[in-house]
């Protein structure tokens, strides 16, 4: 439409400039742009730039839609992603190459006459015309990916489609006639083949995946999608690949099941890994991300669907002179003299009678004034007195936060740290427009530590992978003072450390600061939410890091102090005969209590967590990882203790003595740390397990069972197991 | 800890001083292991050895160690270390006394050297570690070093009109060639005994060089005295022999320093003994030493050349101020005198200075007729 707005603006120009072309002349050649041929000639605008960028925008399209969809409809999102190799024998130097995408949802479905419409069209959706949080806006995405694919390999788009379940599923292919923005049916069948079984066998991984934990059944997929574009792509990891799209996508989706195949060059000869049926079935129940045979999956977790949002009417702070005077307009068409009090209420949220008569006083109007009546002039004055009004913010029902718990989940199963916090925070207003903003961060275990911190960006639980440095959040995470939690920081700049910041803003209508969607405007309002946001994360770090610093010196205070009872005892016996064992144990006890904060196992606040402590998951948006812990606080516990030689007493006194006093320390540690720490997993178990992928499992598995095997030998020896000082008195 | 004042009087035996010894260790040990088994922190009381813990007693004319101690616990970081290596120790002087051995500070620290069980770490870093140890006990078990069975390494010598029995060997004095008799570091009476004694006074000089011209002179023959050097600042073992000539025989002992803060400091000792030995001042202090020279007038009386001039630097003028501010200088005239006329000079002067005179002139003037006009500082 721009482009015909400025073919008008052009035409008297050119007049005096040729004069032998007159305006009849130019009439016949002027004609309506569809707006399909628009953007097959300017994809750029849409995300279309280059091979790759081609490939993540496809993905996002599909897979942005089916969450939509699944959301919609109150289903759990399965979403299966897919790209096959079609050129597996290409030079490696090629630019790009011919992919086919496929993207399978368990959403609702499409009923038959709607398919050519929504795949077929641009700018047809459901979205466009509404208030209302969701992720994709436009109705453009999923119809200009086919188009694009169209454009460069003449493939049409081919679409499954189950709306029923038991009903038969709609195999079609479209390809987009882009001059009349209509959709041509080139394939049309139905068949009973869903999802897809070509998908199940397409390689080893997607084929291990199928027999150990079920992939594409149909059972999970009584309904849904699948839509598969080929085109001319390139598929690449790194930063703003399609992986790290789906990994962020993960995290801001923890309700949804993701499975990727990236596409493989040997597919038939492969040998997959072999799989124990112990480690699939850890696989298949893992709470966080697992890689095997080259197929990742992104688990789910959290079961429950984001709170419905509802459609809001604009606030009449949110908007401008020229859309109030095209509302008034609007009104008076649809409803034939309706009043000026009545088009206040109906078309504005928080506009009570009252206000509502009131703001009509305020122009010199009464509430009887037909919207007719209402001339420009009062349509200025009209809209001053919106903005001197005071009036309550918008609702806030119309957002989906993705919530605390949900956050630390998503955290959790993509970023391996030991560390979690998250933050949710009220609903603000920005231009009339509801917005909430929300924070996690994730510190410690396996992230790199002297590198700047990784900042993921999401709007309405899209990634954005672009212009980070342009983005709102960006300079929120460089505005807070990260110093103050005992991160270091560069002046002005992202924190040093091994730190994930996540920031997501939920809202109506996301400011972006241009149309491909990669960066959000800095408003103040916006800005300082999202700074209080990471400072309440920050916060929970800063405590959290001071603990873990005293629980440190601590457990090295009693290494110190190990480390020296032991010839104490020997020198005591050599000097008045004093049992070592007695002395040992005695002294031992007394390390470990006056240490005990070593022992302690921390919830967020730096609390120490109490036995009784409730094994639910975090209300106050806080996780720990004890098996992630930095190994300077855990390797106490794990040192093999070096046996004793007691000097003087006898052989076998002596063995007996260093094994016992062996024995001892193990069990006085155990009684000491045992449950708190077994409190501390339970409770990061509830949330969320721990273990990390199919191949930690086992490890963390055969750790439980040498400490198993240590608490049962001590308790094997009757001697060791009273505490000491039941045992036999010197004096 | 039992605190006792006052040393164990040297006329007991020997087995009787190594039973108190033993009883005090084993009673150490014993406090010990008490306190650990009844769950509270083990402790060692370790008297402090610092000069604000150090009080003048004007009366007797001696420094003594002060009330303050500290409590060394084994649940102190700081302390946790030196608590191990003061069982260790005690250890092994039990071992010593068993053994009726003894050993030196550095055998010491060979003793109780191994490698910490468990750990890559040494019970003692060095042997400084293990001296500063070794002392500590001294004063916590207030027992002498040589009644730990621990010598110091020999430093002194002596000759002179006097026969002594060391360890059952006889040693006349007044034939000891060049070398002269090496003091021992423990010259208790059941080491050395005093069998005859013909001098009057005792010369004792800073420094071996100096001993060795007043010995190749024969001094000691023709003034009939003892003739004692410790190089530089005294061992115990010298100043403990000093103290008993002076003590046991009656002879009055003289000093021959050089003309600076550290000759002056070495009288302040050996007069009325050292901060970090406080709590042995009573049987090394020697109240009634007298300071013979070289005094800060010599330079004009003896009419020295300006070469044999040594500047004071910033830190001999520092520690000059600091001495003439000890209690026991501070209302003494005479030392007052002395040291500003140092200071006003702005040079010290070495004993061998006085060879520009002449080779022998401070054995056949200077000395003589310093005795003679009883022309020293006390």
């Amino acid at each position: 439409m721009a482009a015909k707005e400025a073919a008008a603006v052009a035409e008297p120009k050119k007049k005096s400039a040729t004069p032998k072309v007159d305006a009849e002349s130019m009439a016949t050649r002027q004609r309506d742009i569809s707006v399909s041929e628009f953007f097959a000639k300017n994809r750029h605008l849409l995300g279309f730039d280059n091979p790759r960028k081609a490939m993540l925008t496809t993905i996002k399209e599909a897979v942005d839609n089916s969450l939509d969809a699944c959301e919609e409809a109150g289903i759990l999102p399965e979403i299966a992603v897919i790209i096959e190799d079609l050129e597996p024998t290409r030079p490696a130097s090629a630019k790009s190459s011919r992919y086919r995408v496929t993207v399978v949802d368990n959403g609702p479905g499409i009923v038959r006459k709607q398919v050519e419409n929504i795949f077929g069209r641009l700018l047809y959706g459901s979205k466009f015309h509404r208030l209302k949080m969701s992720r994709g806006q436009q109705g453009i995405g999923i119809s200009a990916a086919g188009m694009y694919g169209l454009i460069t390999t003449g493939r049409p788009m081919a679409i499954f489609t189950k709306p029923k379940a038991g009903q038969p599923t709609h195999h079609i292919e479209l390809a987009m006639n882009t001059k009349t923005n209509r959709a041509e049916v080139t394939f049309d069948k139905e068949v009973k083949d869903f999802p897809p079984d070509r998908l199940r066998k397409l390689s080893a991984g997607t084929r291990a995946l199928a027999e150990q934990s079920g992939f594409l059944t149909a059972t999970e997929f009584p309904t849904g999608t699948s839509v598969s574009i080929e085109l001319d792509g390139k598929y690449q990891r790194g930063r703003g690949s399609v992986d790290e799209f789906l990994e962020l996508t993960a995290i801001a989706n923890p309700h949804a099941r993701i499975v990727f195949v990236p596409p493989t060059r040997v597919t038939e000869d492969d040998e997959p890994d072999v799989l124990t049926a112990a480690e699939a079935s850890a696989a298949a129940v893992a709470k966080v991300t697992t890689e095997t045979n080259g197929v990742i999956v992104f688990p789910r977790g959290v079961h429950e669907l984001p709170r419905e949002t509802k459609e809001i009417q604009p606030h009449p702070k949110g908007i401008e002179l020229g859309i109030l005077l095209q509302m008034l307009k609007d009104y008076e068409v649809t409803e034939k003299g309706g009043t000026l009090f009545k088009f206040l209420q109906d078309c504005f949220c928080r506009v009570s009678a009252s206000t509502a008569s009131g703001m009509c006083e305020a122009i010199g109007l009464t509430s009887r004034t037909k919207v007719a009546d209402v001339g420009p002039p009062q349509a200025e004055k009209l809209f001053k007195v919106f903005q001197e009004s005071k009036l309550a913010p918008p609702p806030t029902d119309c957002l989906a936060p993705i919530g605390v718990r949900q956050l630390l989940a998503g955290m959790l199963k993509g970023v391996r740290a030991e560390f979690y916090a998250a933050s949710s925070r009220e609903a603000d207003v920005y231009r009339g427009r509801p917005f909430q903003i929300e924070a996690a961060i994730a510190f410690g275990g396996e992230l790199p530590g002297d590198e700047t911190a990784r900042v993921i960006r999401f709007a309405n639980r899209v990634p954005l992978l672009f212009q980070q440095s342009a983005c709102s959040s960006f300079k929120a995470v460089s505005e807070t003072g990260w110093k103050n939690y005992n991160l270091s920081q560069p002046r002005g700049g992202i924190p040093v450390g091994p730190l994930v910041i996540m920031i997501h803003m939920a809202s109506v209508w996301v400011p972006f600061t241009s149309e491909s969607k990669e960066a959000i405007a800095d408003y103040d309002e916006i800005r300082k939410e999202m700074k209080l946001a990471l400072m309440e994360c920050g916060r929970k770090l800063g405590t959290y890091l001071r603990k873990r610093q005293r629980m440190r010196r601590e457990g090295q205070r009693r290494d110190v102090f190990e480390r020296y009872i032991g010839e104490i005892a020997k020198a005591l016996h050599a000097i008045m005969g004093a049992d070592p064992k007695a002395i040992y144990d005695a002294l031992l006890e007394q390390a470990n209590a006056r240490t005990a904060v070593a022992d302690q196992v921390l919830d967020e606040d730096g609390k120490v967590i109490k036995d009784e402590d409730p094994s639910g998951p975090d209300d106050d948006g806080v996780l720990i990882v004890h098996d992630a812990i930095a190994p300077a606080v855990t390797q106490l516990s794990s040192t093999p203790f070096a046996p004793l030689d007691f000097g003087n007493s006898s052989k076998k006194q002596t063995s007996q003595g260093g094994a016992t006093a062996k024995g001892a320390t193990r069990q006085s540690r155990g009684t000491g740390d045992a449950p708190s720490r077994s409190k501390g997993k339970s409770k990061a178990d509830a949330a969320a397990s721990p273990k990390r992928t199919a191949k930690q499992a086992p490890e963390s598995a055969a750790r439980a069972e040498l400490r198993a095997r240590a608490a049962k030998a001590a308790s094997r020896k009757p001697g060791s197991s009273k505490p000491s000082n039941d045992g036999p008195r010197l004096f | 800890m039992a605190k006792q004042k006052t040393p164990s009087a040297p006329a007991r035996t020997k087995k009787e001083r190594d039973a108190a010894t033993e009883k005090k260790i084993v009673t150490l040990a014993t406090d010990v292991a008490k306190r650990s088994l009844a769950g509270n922190e083990p402790t060692v009381r370790v008297p402090t050895r610092t000069k604000s813990n150090t009080l003048w007693n004007k009366k007797k004319g001696i420094l003594q160690m002060g009330p303050a101690a500290q409590e060394r616990g084994l649940f102190n970081l700081s302390q946790a270390k030196s608590f191990m290596q003061t069982m260790l120790h005690s250890s092994s002087i039990k071992d010593l006394i068993a053994a009726e051995k003894t050993l030196s500070l550095r055998g010491m620290f060979y003793k109780g050297l191994h490698t910490v069980a468990g750990t890559k770490e040494k019970t003692f870093a060095d042997q400084d570690e293990s001296d500063g140890i070794l002392e500590d006990l001294e004063v916590s078990l207030a027992a002498l070093r040589e009644e730990l069975h621990i010598f110091a390494k020999k430093a002194g010598t002596m000759v002179g009109n006097i026969t002594i029995i060391d360890s059952g060997d006889e040693i006349d004095c007044r034939r000891m060639g060049s070398g002269g008799y090496a003091i021992p570091s423990i010259v208790e009476p059941d080491v050395i005994k005093f069998k005859k004694c013909d001098a009057k006074f005792v010369l004792h000089v800073e420094k071996n060089t100096v001993w060795s011209r007043f010995n190749e002179d024969r001094f000691w023959e023709k003034h009939n005295c003892i003739l004692t050097e410790g190089g530089g600042q005294p061992p115990r073992g010298v100043r403990r022999l000093l103290r008993r000539l002076n003590e046991e025989l009656g002879l009055p002992v003289y000093c021959l320093l050089d003309c600076d803060p550290w000759g002056h400091y070495i009288y302040s000792v050996i007069k009325q003994g050292s901060i970090s030995l406080a709590f042995e001042s009573e049987r090394l202090a020697i109240p009634d030493v007298k300071y013979l020279g070289i005094r800060a007038g010599d330079y004009r009386a003896c009419g020295l050349s300006d070469d044999v001039q040594i500047a004071l630097n910033d830190t001999d003028i520092k520690r000059a101020k600091e001495i003439a501010a000890y209690p026991w200088f501070e209302g003494h005239k005479g030392w007052q005198r002395e040291i500003s006329g140092m200071l006003n000079n702005g040079f010290k002067m070495e004993v061998e200075s006085l060879i520009t005179k002449d080779i022998s002139y401070v054995t056949e003037t200077y000395v003589p007729q310093r005795l003679k006009a009883k022309d020293w500082l006390d």
